[in-house]
């Protein structure tokens, strides 16, 4: 069996440099650039698939001229945005006008550490992996508040607070429909997660409540991520731009970047929890593991699919029938779900292949 | 030293906000300025004259034929409904004798505009309901609608195509095969749109009981057209008083009793149905003859004052002439459709939500410079 061992060869070369204090902060930064990195590409690659997505669901082409089939397109826009001027209404608050953007892509990047793209490439194996996703999610609201209040504009406003409304409301239901699984594997840790589908994906031994589960996590996801229909909090034909009508160039640039990769993180933890993240279907290739990064990003981009699908063909939901859905139909389903969830795993009727 | 500015007029919760003149959903500068309370309407006030051109004392300036073109730019979703109004009231005040020809292709120029323009408003009634998709299937259907004025009449958008006395041109050779591909091609794709939109569960929800404008509120405010029929109240001008080659078809008037938006939004897609059944009951009748009855260089109208109206894609649409018997008009005044729908804005819209005064204005379908002129 061949194995990479690209990082234990990194390792034992800084090893032989410098100190292990020296090595593990080096190591750190190096990861952290990777991560950066990935982040981008991913982002820059998500812009460019859901405008041609979306293209190809309203009979046009989309972008196709910059760089093969277009590759290049959000490469150039993002060069765009990057030597534009920076405007701001004048009697913002500055500092937290500033501060907003990153709170919203920090907590982006941080939720992208502990998801495993493979059984090697995994940042940040904790054992509370699923709960400290559901902690850092919730940390993008604040800022998308915070540059709703700060840019002193009533439409960022009304926009912010929406969000603030939105995405409070959505958490319960991405956390419980996540715990619902939790009940089946009995662990938090992702890596763990995913070790237990071996005797078949989560989807699978779980049946009933866990697809139910899994579309409530897909509609509460979609509504963490402000995107149509429940992407109230931007809304253009209500509220201009929503919480960002005030920022331009790169900050804005940020608040878009993170709503895509808001996208990617909740389909990655869906087909990490429901379908068996890395692991290849019954097995297939099992003693390449190289190829579970292939297997993630084919279950991850299936899922993008679906929440793009969403996007363009649906209408936008009305904020008051919003958290009716919320809490009239997805908590009262989620809190039955866990204990029909839990009874099915009492009486061990869970499917195992 | 700064003082404390206590506005007496609001209440304390409430707030005020400025909804255009540059915003995407009033399509066009209208300016709405809304007093909110959370997320509840609690009045709208339109502020109106951002694109006013004075088009009524151009009137006065201009010749019966130059008068024509003016109101292309008034209702430009409507332009051939608008030509027609003109023409129809000079023809009147001429007594001139119109051939069949004239009158039949007039008819289904007209049908054609209003479908477009129903296509158009299709489109963007999605994108303010946040469906951005029926955006492209809207115009992909306008857009063969178009390519058959451009090839007719030369113009896309303000068409001319109607002169005092008949038509500019005769049809263009393949204009009867063109429409007929069109008839053909429109009645796969309008279930189509039912299947997008109309039966979503998400658009139900967000229009059933949104916007309830009452039969006698209809009527007290002169709501006309699709807004009026909505409510029940049976205002359409081609069957109550038929003009050009209406008289010669059947055709049923889209009425309904609900009066929400959706009750709007369904009287509009009925008409698209009602309208390509006019077209297909004319297209293969097409009498021979003149295109045009030869009419003076410089028309002058008898000493008078004259009316007519036409049923456009919004409403009805009146043309008030007084003459002095000069070749220009003394006065001359539209009774635009757009100016008494949006008066009633501030009666359905107060008590709903941001999205739903987006979603009833989207019903209204105003177009800005027919509010304006």
């Amino acid at each position: 069996m061949i194995q990479l061992r690209i990082t234990e060869h990194i390792h034992n070369w800084l090893s032989g440099m410098m100190s292990e204090g020296a090595v593990s902060i080096v190591e750190m930064v190096l990861i952290a650039i990777v991560y950066l990195t990935v982040f981008a590409i991913a982002g820059l690659f998500l812009v460019l698939l859901e405008r041609r997505v979306a293209a190809w669901f309203q009979l046009r082409i989309g972008p196709n001229r910059v760089g093969f089939q277009g590759l290049l397109q959000t490469m150039a826009d993002a060069i765009k945005l990057l030597t534009k001027e920076l405007t701001g209404t004048e009697k913002a608050d500055k500092f937290l006008y500033n501060l907003a953007p990153y709170f919203v892509i920090i907590s982006a990047l941080m939720a992208l550490a502990v998801i495993p793209f493979t059984k090697e490439f995994h940042a940040f194996d904790i054992n509370i992996g699923i709960f400290f996703l559901i902690a850092i999610s919730s940390i993008g609201v604040i800022g998308i508040l915070l540059g709703g209040w700060s840019s002193n504009n009533k439409f960022a406003m009304i926009g912010a607070m929406r969000s603030g409304v939105q995405t409070i409301s959505y958490e319960l239901s991405v956390g419980l429909s996540l715990l619902t699984m939790v009940v089946i594997t009995g662990t938090l840790q992702l890596s763990e997660i995913i070790e237990f589908q071996k005797n078949g994906w989560l989807i699978v031994q779980g049946h009933i409540p866990a697809i139910i589960a899994f579309m409530v996590f897909m509609i509460s996801g979609t509504a963490e991520t402000n995107r149509a229909p429940f992407d109230m909090v931007e809304a253009e034909s209500e509220l201009g731009a929503g919480f960002h009508t005030e920022y331009s160039g790169m900050k804005f640039a940020y608040f878009f970047l993170a709503e895509f990769i808001n996208m990617f993180i909740i389909s990655a933890i869906a087909a990490t929890i429901f379908f068996g993240g890395w692991l290849s279907p019954f097995g297939i290739t099992e003693s390449i593991p190289e190829l579970g990064v292939f297997w993630f990003l084919a279950k991850t981009m299936v899922l993008v699919f679906l929440m793009m699908w969403f996007r363009w063909t649906f209408p936008r939901l009305r904020v008051d029938q919003l958290l009716t859905l919320e809490w009239k139909y997805l908590l009262p389903i989620n809190l039955v779900n866990i204990v029909l969830m839990a009874v099915l795993v009492w009486l061990n009727l869970t499917i195992r292949l | 030293m700064e003082t404390e500015v206590v506005h007496t007029n609001f209440k304390s919760e409430e707030y005020f906000i400025n909804m255009g003149p540059q915003h995407p959903a009033t399509h066009g500068v209208l300016r709405l300025l809304l007093t909110i309370d959370g997320e509840i309407i609690k009045k709208v006030e339109p502020d109106l004259g951002y694109i006013h051109r004075s088009i009524e004392k151009m009137c006065e300036r201009d010749s019966y034929q130059q008068i024509v073109h003016l109101t292309d730019r008034m209702d430009y979703l409507s332009a051939n409904i608008n030509n027609e109004a003109v023409c129809l009231a000079v023809e009147n005040a001429l007594q001139l004798e119109i051939p069949d020809r004239v009158q039949v292709i007039r008819t289904i120029i007209g049908e054609l505009t209003r479908i477009a323009s129903h296509c158009l408003w299709w489109g963007v009634m999605g994108m303010d309901v946040g469906a951005l998709t029926t955006y492209f299937y809207g115009f992909r259907d306008r857009e063969m609608i178009n390519d058959i004025m451009e090839e007719t009449c030369g113009a896309r958008l303000t068409m001319n195509y109607n002169v005092p006395g008949g038509l500019m041109h005769d049809i263009h050779p393949n204009f009867v095969k063109r429409v007929k591909d069109f008839v053909a091609h429109f009645k796969t794709k309008l279930p189509e749109y039912d299947r997008l939109l109309t039966e979503n569960i998400i658009f139900k929800k967000r229009m059933i009981g949104v916007g309830i404008l009452s039969k006698e509120d209809a009527i007290s405010f002169g709501a006309s057209g699709p807004v009026g029929r909505a409510s029940g109240y049976s205002c359409d001008v081609r069957i109550h008083h038929p003009y050009s080659a209406i008289d010669k078809v059947t055709f049923n008037e889209a009425l309904r009793t609900e009066g929400d938006t959706y009750a709007r939004y369904l009287v509009r897609i009925q008409e698209m149905w009602e309208s390509l059944s006019i077209i297909e009951q004319l297209i293969d009748v097409i009498p021979e003859g003149e295109h045009r009855v030869v009419t003076n260089a410089v028309i002058k109208l008898p000493k008078g004052e004259y009316y007519q109206k036409v049923e456009t894609a919004r409403g009805e649409l009146g043309v008030y002439i007084i003459s002095t018997g000069t070749k220009n008009p003394y006065r001359l005044k539209f009774r635009s459709p757009g100016f008494s729908n949006l008066s009633l804005l501030n009666h359905i819209a107060v008590g709903g939500k941001i999205g739903d005064l987006v979603a009833t204005m989207a019903t209204l379908d105003l177009v800005i410079p027919d509010i304006d002129r």
